[in-house]
Parts: C-alpha cells; structure tokens; sequence
C-alpha cells in the first residue's frame, strides 16, 4: 500500500470562524496534524508597529476553544502560525494568555512551544553589517537606523522551526510570525514526502477552505499527500473543489503565480497538473521545489506619528462645477492658515492627505475619469504630525477653512461641508509604515528565533 | 467590441505583500482566454501606461492552467502609508474593466 499523510487545515485565518460539526467530522479521518494561519498584513503596520491583533479576543478565543479541545481529543499536534496577525511578540504572547485561559476553562493539560519571531536587534545589525540583507523588489532604502528605530521587526520563520519544536515534545505551537506555508510543510517534509508536493499543497492549504468553486462561508480542507500526489477534499460536504478552482489558487495574493519562495527555495508550479478526483477532490502533482540558500523575509513597522481626520460632503452644483481649481486654491490657503496661527516653524512639521471620493478618493493619481462634474464630492482629510495634539489642531483647522472657502459666484459667508459625524474632526492615534521588504540570509535556520517550552 | 469586463468572469486586484498590488482577470473558458491573451491588448505597455508606472516594473503572466493573465505592480506607496488610498488594494482594478478587445474572428465556412 502507498504510505500517505493527511492533515487538516481548519479555517484560511484564525478567528474568521468555521463550522463546528465539519470540524469535529474531519477529526475522525486519520488526520496527523491540524495548522492553523492566523496572519495577515492585510491590516496594515499598526497591527505589527501597534501591538493590535488582527482580530478580537472573543472571535479568537471560539475559534482556539475548538480547535484546542480538537487537537488534545485526539492527540495530534496544533499549530498555529503567525499568532496574533502580525506575529510579533506582543502578538504571541496575548495568544498564548487566550491559550491558558481555555485550558483552564477545559481542563487540557498539554506541552505549549512559544516561538518567538522578533529577532534580537543587534544580531540583525550584525547580519546588515556583514552583508547579509537583501532587498526584495520593490524595497525601501534601509540603513542601521532603520533597523535600531522601527517599534517592531518580526523576521518570517519556515518549517524548521516547527520541526524543532516539535521534535522537543511541543503539542501545540504557537508561532509568532511564519511564512504561512511553513505550517502545513513542516510534518510532511520531515517525513520524507516530496518537498514539491509538501510545499505546493501547503501552499493551497493555508487558506483553509479558500480553494474551492464557491465559497459561501469560511470552512476548512483535508490535505492527502502520498509519494505522487496531493489530493485535497472540503470538509463541508456542500463544497467542492474543482482543477480550476485549486489551479486558480496560486493567482490569489501571490506576485508569481508559478514561483513561491520560501525560506530555503523555491516552489515552481510551472509542471503542477490537477486532475479530478471524484465529484469534490482534486488531485494534483509535478509541483517542484529547488533549494536555495537559506533566508528569511523580516517585516518592519515604525511610528512615523499621529493622526487625525475630518470627513465632509460637498453637495453645492456651483463648487463641483469647478470643483479641481476650487479645491486647488484651498490647500494652499490651509497651509498658509495654518502656519499664519501656529507660526512658520509649522512649515514643514506636519502633512494632510485628501481623499476626495466621488472623484479620485479610491485611485488617487491613477484616475482615468477626471473631468467629469460629481453630484457630490466627500472630502476626507487626514493629518500627519509628530504628536497627536499637533494632528488634531491643523484637522480642525483644515476643516475651518475648508468650510468657509469663498465660493467665487456666492456673497456672504459660506458653510462647504455636510459633517456626518459629531464632532467633526478627532483623533487617529499613532502612524505606522511599513519599513522592510528585504530578507536576510542566515547560517543556520533557526538563528532569530527563540523558543520557549511551556506545560500547562 | 467588447470589454474585458464582458469577457472576464472576474477581474481582481489585491495587495502580494505590502509593497506590491496584484491584478488577476480570469476569464471562464480557455477560448476566451486564448483569445484575449493572443490579442495582446493585456501588454506592459497598457498597463504601465494605466497604471503609472515603469514598463520595466510591470511583471505579466499568462497563466494557463486557470485561463487567466495575473500582472503584478509595485504599489505607488506601501499599504497603510499616509498617501495610501486602498489599504488591502481592493478597488484597484476599475480602469481594467473597460478596456477594449478586438472581436473573435468570424467563424471560417466551407
């Protein structure tokens, strides 16, 4: 008989939800392990730079409760990959409280490895100063100030992480920040299954349920990898996956739909053929992975500051019909206003950005349709400054001028904006940016991270 | 003729990462999507043009095994940036939908 390894992959993101029944069905078939991704830059750098998890505790807390009962009912490793979104420190560790809380409350008693993911800031300046960085296209300009000054930087682990935790008696890991593949690889390709097959299926099954024909809601995947395939099948009996839809996989997200790079090489799907298997399973092989030096990619979030917003409609035919030089006029009479009242040291100290929606709020510098008069225009402004009660004063300033901008065809005293909001300017708290998009080549794959073992 | 919006039976765009923007148009059958492809209206040149940015950093896949063309551009600032306008970079796509394809050739009688 073939040898195979079978896995599940619960849901494409921690706390999005999936359905209990499928989940507890899908145990009952010979699974090995279960991974879980719970990452995503989607949110922006605040998540990284401002200690915010991607999702709230109590949406992640439903969906560990059953994955954790899940995994210690039928003993069978748990891991869950980039923890808190961002998978910094900050991140994994309000993971890891979730984590206790529910055993507590089920009464688990289980090994915990916590993977840390921020790396120790001098090594990295070691590794720039030696030459090691590279940038990724496209790539911000770095020096050793970026790396000393960004509030996070969390460098993405691969599969040899998981495997050491795992070979010191980890049964749930806890990952802080993970390429999202290295999960699901991590067993299969420490068991001696093709790295091509390994990585490719990882790939698909980090999504979760995500590779199917519809899908209507958010449910998991079984992974079946032998010595010649993978073969996928949906938990829930009502979805299906078809060669398009897995196929259509690799486009989602991805810059290359047939080059992946991971920590140590490269998936070329170039050869990938998918087949399928039954009415909802899809079998797929010719996948291939090549090794490369080893290199991990490190993301980076730093303050740039403090905002805040006004947001307000134009409605007035008479303003929309020369809407671009009305509004022209009026940036320059807000800077001008502003430094007139906070002085001439202001020049310089703070940006606004506008969105003007109804016409460039969505495409900015890209829009093709400019030229059009809107029926209405929202205008919303953010402010930039270096501390939030800077940011606050110039929205409120900007909102004032914007407000009472002369309209050339009107005498007498002008009110531009519908606010729909009270009160009409406030505060955004912290900025972030993201500062890295370069990976750094290492000795050893396990030289960043730190591992902590933990018995509850 | 008709518009890729009228071809596609999806036309995306979605953050790779936070410093690139992705758009996929995938198109229901592999005629369409041979016709389109062969067409060559999808070029670097357009998307650059469109899109504002250097032909050499337009990177344009034909991607058979889902019938769809994927082109992959640096975004114009990183997402969350100050001057960023579609943090998950979502919208991205609308002055895709309408550009023009020349028709399929007329089916050839005996």
């Amino acid at each position: 008989m073939t040898r195979q390894i079978r896995y599940l992959s619960p849901t494409g993101v921690l706390g999005v939800g999936f359905s209990e029944d499928h989940f507890l069905a899908a145990l009952e078939r010979d699974i090995a392990f279960i991974g879980c991704d719970a990452g995503s830059t989607d949110g922006g750098p605040a998540n990284l730079g401002g200690n915010m998890p991607f999702f709230s505790r109590g949406a992640i807390k439903r969906d560990l409760r059953i994955l954790l009962k899940g995994a210690r009912g039928i003993d069978v490793p748990l891991m869950i990959g980039s923890c808190g979104g961002s998978g910094g420190d900050w991140n994994l560790n309000w993971v890891w409280e979730i984590v206790q809380e529910i055993a507590s409350e089920e009464k688990l008693h289980f090994k915990t490895a916590l993977i840390a993911s921020e790396p120790d800031r001098e090594l990295l300046l070691a590794k720039y100063r030696a030459g090691r960085f590279r940038a990724l296209e496209p790539a911000p300009d770095i020096d050793e100030d970026t790396l000393r000054d960004a509030d996070h930087i969390v460098a993405m682990m691969g599969a040899e992480a998981y495997q050491e935790a795992l070979a010191n008696g980890a049964q749930v890991i806890l990952a802080g920040r993970s390429t999202d593949a290295a999960i699901f690889a991590a067993i299969p390709v420490a068991r001696g299954f093709p790295p091509g097959l390994c990585w490719h299926a990882a790939k698909i099954m980090e999504c979760g349920g995500a590779a199917v024909v519809t899908m209507n809601k958010p449910e998991g995947m079984l992974c079946t990898i032998t010595d010649d395939y993978f073969e996928l099948e949906p938990v829930s009996p009502e979805q299906r996956c078809s060669p398009l839809s897995v196929a259509a996989h690799a486009l989602y997200e991805t810059g290359d739909p047939y080059l992946m790079r991971e920590p140590g090489g490269v998936m070329d799907l170039t050869h990938a053929r998918y087949e399928a298997s039954g009415e909802r399973m899809v079998r797929v092989w010719g996948s291939e992975f090549r090794p490369e030096p080893y290199t991990v990619k490190l993301e980076g979030a730093t303050r740039i500051g403090y905002r805040a917003m006004v947001l307000g409609g134009v409605r007035d035919p008479v303003i929309l019909g020369q809407f671009d030089s009305w509004f022209g006029g009026l940036q320059d009479r807000i800077r001008e206003n502003i430094e007139a009242v906070y002085g001439q040291s202001m020049a310089g100290q703070y940006r606004i950005d506008f969105k003007l929606y109804g016409h460039s709020g969505v495409l900015g510098p890209r829009e093709p349709d400019l030229g059009r008069t809107p029926h209405e225009v929202g205008v919303l402004m953010v402010t930039l400054a270096d501390t939030q009660e800077v940011a606050y004063a110039i929205a409120g300033q900007a909102a004032h001028m914007v407000l009472h901008h002369a309209v050339p065809e009107w005498q007498g005293l002008v009110s531009n904006l519908a606010f729909p909001i009270a009160p009409h300017f406030w505060s955004l708290g912290p900025a972030y940016q993201f500062v890295l998009n370069h990976v750094v080549e290492l000795d050893d794959p396990l030289e960043l991270h730190r591992f902590r073992y933990e018995e509850i | 003729m008709a518009r890729l919006r009228d071809l596609a039976k999806l036309i995306r765009t979605k953050n790779a990462g936070p410093f690139q923007l992705t758009m996929d148009i995938m198109f229901p059958d592999a005629p369409t999507y041979r016709h389109v492809a062969d067409s060559g209206v999808v070029s670097v040149a357009l998307i650059a043009g469109m899109f504002k940015v250097a032909p050499g950093q337009v990177k344009l896949f034909h991607y058979d095994p889902a019938n769809a063309i994927k082109i992959t551009i640096p975004r114009q600032v990183t997402s969350g940036d100050p001057a960023d306008t579609d943090l998950f970079g979502g919208q991205q796509f609308a002055p895709l939908t309408d550009v023009e394809v020349p028709d399929f050739p007329a089916p050839r009688h005996a």
